[in-house]
């Protein structure tokens, strides 16, 4: 079928079989819900949906529903996933394995409805796994992914499924969607071991006293590193039943021998193995490493790259006011410990939607291949009007 | 012999950390007593997200999951929309939240749920103020009190504003039973909440839990501040189903407002003039009422 990334959101919780969904209408998510409602109504989708009256019901409700044994699906963007953020916490507290789409699209003010990360980015430390998509195919395979990562019983830790807003969300791509018997032979019943259960009247999330307390956050960190290996199996596991991988978690693209590597996450990648493979042509020696996984982060992975290529340039879609990018900062971290780091430096690109064209992206890699002989600044803005913009 | 009316069931376990003379604890008790164990029960931020006992110790019977402080209406409606997906339907959902809960920061979720239709009963422990946290107003702080945010002082800072009135913002979304109740008078209580449970749909229910630690009054005199509550006409029982309403006690005469506020020290400070202006809302309330049970009586027909 041809799709959306949207559609092909929808499709996932679809033949996830989703029993329970609860979402907020946002720009540009909407047509995600719009899907599910149809699938819905038509009697093709079995699911109860919650509309509620906003982002933070929608999350409140699934996780109780969640609680209560119901496999569970929504999703939002940018402000809607701000206004969440108290309970995206409460979620991984309480291990409710919730799959959420994130449109991503940047914050307001001033407000804009076009594609950065930073609504995603804002939610790191909230103890969800997240999830950067390149293509529509991936959107949908991440989700079954998702699901079945997440309800393992050594992990129970909800997901976010990050697509890029209307390069994605609006764009149609080939996509195959997977026959629901094959994702019922992949991804069995939800069905946890605790429960809102009647006949076994357990209490959750009562107030525990600091002797307690860190056990519980330890347990998630725990179950979070154990995620690490959950991912590349469970792409592998994915990869034997449905034929197609996208990466793992960190998808290498020309890197072997590479003079400069471009670090980038989401749909920019896919514009950018192209520019690789003209520069490849013309003779330049560059690579791409799109971070697919950024929670658990790909700390191994991130260090094998180290040891393919003497500069690294992290392209971040989003920005830590008063301390680099994002991304570049956890780059830097696992490549703190290597006593042969390469040359890092950090690009901040694509705000707000400000296209992120081949050409813009060759100059970075000419610009970023011009540092052999040392880095110019540590972090450069990329195309700021009055700042070097180009 | 005296008939029981009240079930000798137990679902609540001795070993909660309430205050003494604590309503809420006792309206927790009956309403379990009500509904029986088939209950799951979602609590957010309030007394009772401590009252249980810290884990992994839990006095109540059923099962129960704490929610963030302004989601009850969301929670609720979550594992209603997930009981349903599994086809099990003898379960009761209750939502049980504190004043500042349910009439402020979590109104916008309760309003959602029961605008939805959300077969559920939310209850709504009124002890008028943020107790849990240290007696700070709340919305349902009634007009004239003290509290540690309304601290009186030198510029007689009281309470200045009159209580909202969830019962009211409950009948405009057409809810199918919304009904007022008091530890006081727990026949009466358990009536309501199991006529609540057999009813399809959102269900609301403020029950009167005085807190004497928060209303600066004796813990023994919880129950009689409660009959005085009804005597005066300051928490009229009452239920409203499909829009009719029925007054659940009518006093022969309305003790005046001020037997109810001498027992209690948080009116302690209020000057004669003020106690005989609220003396006037109470009346002109309690007529209001009494208007509106004469004037929808003719619409059981409908």
């Amino acid at each position: 079928m041809v799709m959306t990334g949207n559609y092909a959101s929808a499709y996932g919780a679809k033949v996830c079989r989703a029993e329970v969904i609860s979402a907020y209408p946002i720009t540009p998510q909407t047509s995600i819900v719009e899907k599910i409602a149809t699938l819905v109504s038509s009697g093709e989708m079995k699911a109860q949906f919650v509309k509620v009256e906003s982002e933070h019901s929608a999350m409140a409700a699934l996780i109780s529903a969640s609680m209560t044994g119901a496999r569970t699906y929504t999703a939002t963007s940018s402000h809607g996933l701000l206004l969440m953020h108290e309970l995206l916490i409460w979620a991984a507290g309480a291990r409710t394995p919730i799959v959420m789409s994130n449109v991503c699209r940047a914050n307001g003010p001033p407000w804009s409805v076009w594609a950065d990360h930073h609504d995603a980015i804002a939610q790191r430390d909230t103890g969800w796994m997240q999830v950067f998509c390149e293509g529509n195919q991936e959107v949908l395979d991440s989700i079954i992914m998702a699901y079945k990562l997440g309800e393992n019983p050594n992990i129970r830790l909800p997901t976010m499924i990050n697509e890029d807003a209307f390069i994605l969300s609006h764009t149609v791509e080939p996509v195959d969607v997977p026959e629901m018997e094959d994702v019922d032979d992949f991804l069995p019943p939800y069905n946890p071991r605790f429960k809102l259960d009647v006949d076994e009247p357990y209490g959750f999330g009562s107030l525990v006293m600091p002797e307690m307390y860190m056990e519980f956050r330890f347990k998630i960190n725990e179950a979070m590193e154990a995620a690490r290996q959950g991912w590349r199996d469970v792409e592998k596991d994915f990869e034997k039943k449905f034929g197609r991988n996208h990466g793992g978690m960190v998808e290498f693209y020309q890197c072997e021998d590479a003079d400069a590597v471009l670090i980038m996450a989401g749909s920019i990648a896919s514009t950018a193995k192209d520019v690789v493979d003209k520069l490849r042509s013309e003779g330049k020696k560059v690579g791409l490493a799109r971070i697919r996984i950024f929670r658990p982060f790909p700390v191994e992975e991130i260090r094998k790259l180290a040891g393919m290529t003497n500069i690294l340039a992290m392209c971040d879609h989003s920005y830590t006011f008063g301390h680099w990018g994002p991304m570049a900062q956890e780059v830097r971290g696992a490549l703190y410990d290597l006593a042969d780091k390469p040359l890092l430096k950090n690009y901040i690109v694509g705000l707000g939607g400000k296209d992120m064209t081949p050409e813009v992206i060759e100059k970075i890699y000419l610009k970023t291949l011009a540092l052999k002989d040392g880095l110019d600044a540590d972090i450069e803005w990329i195309g700021v009007k009055g700042h070097g913009g180009w | 012999m005296a008939k029981f009316t009240i079930p000798e069931e137990e679902y609540m376990n001795p070993g909660h950390v309430g205050c003494l003379g604590c309503g809420a604890c006792n309206a927790m008790r009956y309403t379990l007593k009500a509904l029986g164990p088939k209950t799951i029960m979602s609590i957010p931020a309030c007394c009772w997200a401590v009252m249980p006992g810290p884990f992994p110790a839990k006095c109540l019977e059923v099962p129960l999951i704490n929610t963030a402080f302004e989601v009850t209406g969301a929670s609720i409606s979550g594992i209603k929309a997930a009981l349903d997906a599994k086809g099990i339907t003898d379960v009761t959902v209750v939502g049980f939240a504190g004043d500042g809960g349910t009439a402020d920061i979590g109104i916008q979720a309760l309003s959602g749920m029961v605008e939805r239709g959300t077969d559920v009963i939310y209850i709504m422990y009124d002890n008028e103020a943020y107790m849990n946290t240290g007696i700070q107003r709340s919305s349902s702080t009634p007009i004239g009190a003290w509290t540690t945010t309304t601290p009186v002082g030198n510029t007689k800072d009281w309470k200045k504003q009159p209580k909202k009135n969830m019962m009211d913002i409950m009948v405009a979304h057409k809810i199918p039973y919304a009904a007022t109740c008091s530890i006081g008078y727990p026949e009466d209580m358990i009536k309501k909440l199991r006529k609540a449970k057999e009813i399809r749909g959102p269900k609301f229910i403020q029950v009167f839990a005085p807190c004497p630690t928060g209303w600066r009054m004796l813990p023994e005199n919880t129950i009689e501040v409660c009959r005085l509550a009804i005597d005066t006409a300051a928490q009229p029982l009452y239920e409203v189903e499909n829009g009719v309403y029925t007054i659940s006690r009518k006093p022969k005469e309305l003790k005046p407002i001020k037997d109810y506020m001498a027992i209690q020290g948080r009116f302690r400070h209020l000057p004669v003039e003020e106690i005989e202006a609220i003396q006037k809302t109470v009346n002109w309330e309690w007529n209001r009422l009494l208007k509106l049970e004469e004037f929808t009586k003719g619409l059981v027909e409908q």
